[in-house]
């Protein structure tokens, strides 16, 4: 029968793709745990955890620096607008350090960090692969799990915090600009406002999602950059397939992070 | 073939099958390599022989049949079990693989940043000692990108031997060099072999590299190759042959025998 012959193929396709779909998780996962456990195991890499703390934290600064500062200077235009319908302007400081704090700094931060660095590492590592040095680096007696992928993973998780906390803190800065110079809002009422906001479940919910989202940009820019196929072409396009699993991931897991905080923390 | 009593093997293949990408890329492959032999590995493109000598390297798992190194067998050992295994075997990859972040000496001094760390004097002697082996002390410096094709593959050997390896693996070294450059690789690894005892495998779909390896000796005195067999001399090069077909060996035995095979395809590659 012709239908049976045609759905035949197609299930087989199907199957085959649902499989090396689960393969992949699969090989995330143990990328995932094995970097984690040589964390705690010899040898241990500092000079490149410090070189890529360097490539990482200071060499994002400047784009965090930027995008934290112009969101918050655009936050504080925007619900500005809108309060001042309900004549509520002053409650401007108190949107901005709520709304950058809580999520929007941590979440911009990763992406900027995911667009900049999961790419990186995914042509780092993939260019290492086609070029067979990490084949030669198993050759000379180094795991390249302890090698490339632990480095990036603790530099990462250990720069995205301190990457927000500086993007949060400029973002309310832009946002007092806006309200000082645009907005003719008093700067005590401004930074009165913003400070008094802030409680500890929201500096807890801001501060615990760059560790998860450090993890999620280390391990998918390491893990596409070490499944490379196909030389130089094979390079591009695990670049791009980092930065959009990375993003993805990232907006994904922010919303079951917030949804899981919210029900703990209120 | 040279017959070896059987604590001399150094690199051992029985009934290896390996399938990648659900392809089969090596087929019942069996041979045995022994101390001081070199063995060069012909074929035409794709027929298995950089594959063949990852997985004698442990990079690639068998996924039936035994791969034996220095008398052990590796088919099931663990990555971290395999990596004293490898400090006794030098690779030299196709293109050199060096690490492009790190100069000639950090590529050549690799091997001791791992377990085996040497005080700062000897470790730079032993790199300087590899660098004159293949000529590329003045070198030391420089970048892999500031090196020709040439000079990177002899940088590749010489990394590849600095941990004096009892086992050496090369994966078309000559590959797109031209056929001076490409003599002068191969002048070394006849150079390696006889001077250092080092065992070889000599990956490579050129037949006149076949031929140097196992017509020629290194002499120290005039720094170059002479013939084995002439002016009364008769010099054990102690070099085989093994030819590979889509993954199956199609011949292994001496390079004379080689050309008294009468299978199609041995007759076909040598012309």
């Amino acid at each position: 029968m012709p239908r049976q012959r045609q759905t035949l193929p197609n299930f087989a396709a199907f199957f085959d793709l649902a499989k090396s779909k689960v393969l992949a998780v699969q090989e995330f996962t143990l990328l995932g745990l094995r970097a984690f456990r040589n964390v705690f195991g010899r040898p241990r890499y500092l000079a490149d955890t410090l070189i890529q703390m360097d490539v990482i934290g200071v060499g994002s600064l400047p784009i965090i620096v930027l995008t934290g500062f112009f969101t918050g200077a655009v936050l504080a235009l925007q619900t500005s607008k809108t309060l001042q319908t309900f004549g509520e302007v002053t409650l401007t400081g108190q949107v901005v350090a709520l709304s950058l704090v809580r999520e929007l700094g941590p979440v911009l931060t990763a992406l900027m960090v995911a667009g900049r660095n999961a790419s990186g590492m995914a042509s780092e590592i993939g260019s290492m692969l086609v070029s067979e040095q990490i084949d030669a680096m198993r050759a000379l007696g180094t795991d390249p799990s302890k090698k490339l992928v632990t480095p990036r993973l603790v530099a990462t998780v250990s720069m995205l915090p301190l990457l927000t906390i500086i993007s949060d803190f400029v973002g309310v800065t832009g946002g007092f600009m806006v309200s000082f110079f645009i907005i003719r809002m008093d700067p005590v009422q401004y930074w009165t406002t913003a400070y008094q906001s802030l409680h500890f479940e929201d500096v807890f919910q801001g501060m615990i999602k760059p560790f998860i989202f450090g993890y999620i940009v280390a391990m998918v820019g390491c893990y596409f950059g070490l499944t490379t196929r196909g030389g130089t072409q094979g390079v591009g396009r695990s670049t791009t397939q980092a930065v959009v699993a990375a993003s993805v991931l990232i907006l994904t897991t922010d919303f079951f992070i917030t949804k899981l905080l919210l029900a703990l923390l209120g | 073939m040279t017959e070896a009593r059987p604590d001399q093997t150094v690199l051992e293949f029985e009934h290896v099958y390996l399938v990648l990408d659900d392809k089969p890329v090596l087929r019942d492959v069996s041979f045995r390599l022994v101390r001081a032999e070199t063995k060069v590995i012909l074929g035409a493109s794709s027929s298995g022989k950089s594959v063949l000598l990852k997985t004698a390297l442990g990079l690639f798992r068998p996924d039936s049949g035994r791969v034996a190194v220095f008398g052990r067998d590796i088919t099931g050992l663990r990555e971290e079990e395999l990596y004293p295994i490898r400090q006794r075997i030098g690779m030299v990859f196709q293109e050199g693989a060096l690490f492009d972040s790190m100069t000639v000496y950090g590529n050549v001094a690799y091997v001791f940043q791992e377990d085996r760390a040497l005080p700062a004097e000897e470790e730079e002697e032993r790199v300087r000692r590899a660098l004159r082996f293949v000529g590329l002390e003045e070198a030391i410096e420089k970048l892999p990108s500031e090196l020709s094709g040439g000079m990177r593959r002899r940088v590749a050997i010489a990394r590849a031997f600095v941990g004096q390896p009892a086992l050496m693996l090369y994966d078309s070294p000559t590959a797109g060099l031209d056929p001076l450059t490409a003599q002068s690789i191969i002048t070394l690894i006849v150079k390696l072999g006889d001077l250092e005892d080092v065992s070889g495998l000599v990956v490579t779909h050129r037949l006149q590299d076949a031929g140097v390896i196992a017509d020629y000796f290194y002499d120290p005195e005039s720094e170059g190759l002479l013939p084995a067999h002439s002016n009364g001399r008769d010099y054990d090069t102690k070099t085989s042959v093994l030819v590979l077909r889509e993954g199956q060996v199609v011949f292994d035995g001496a390079r004379d025998e080689m050309f008294r095979a009468r299978d199609a395809y041995i007759r076909r590659f040598i012309g």
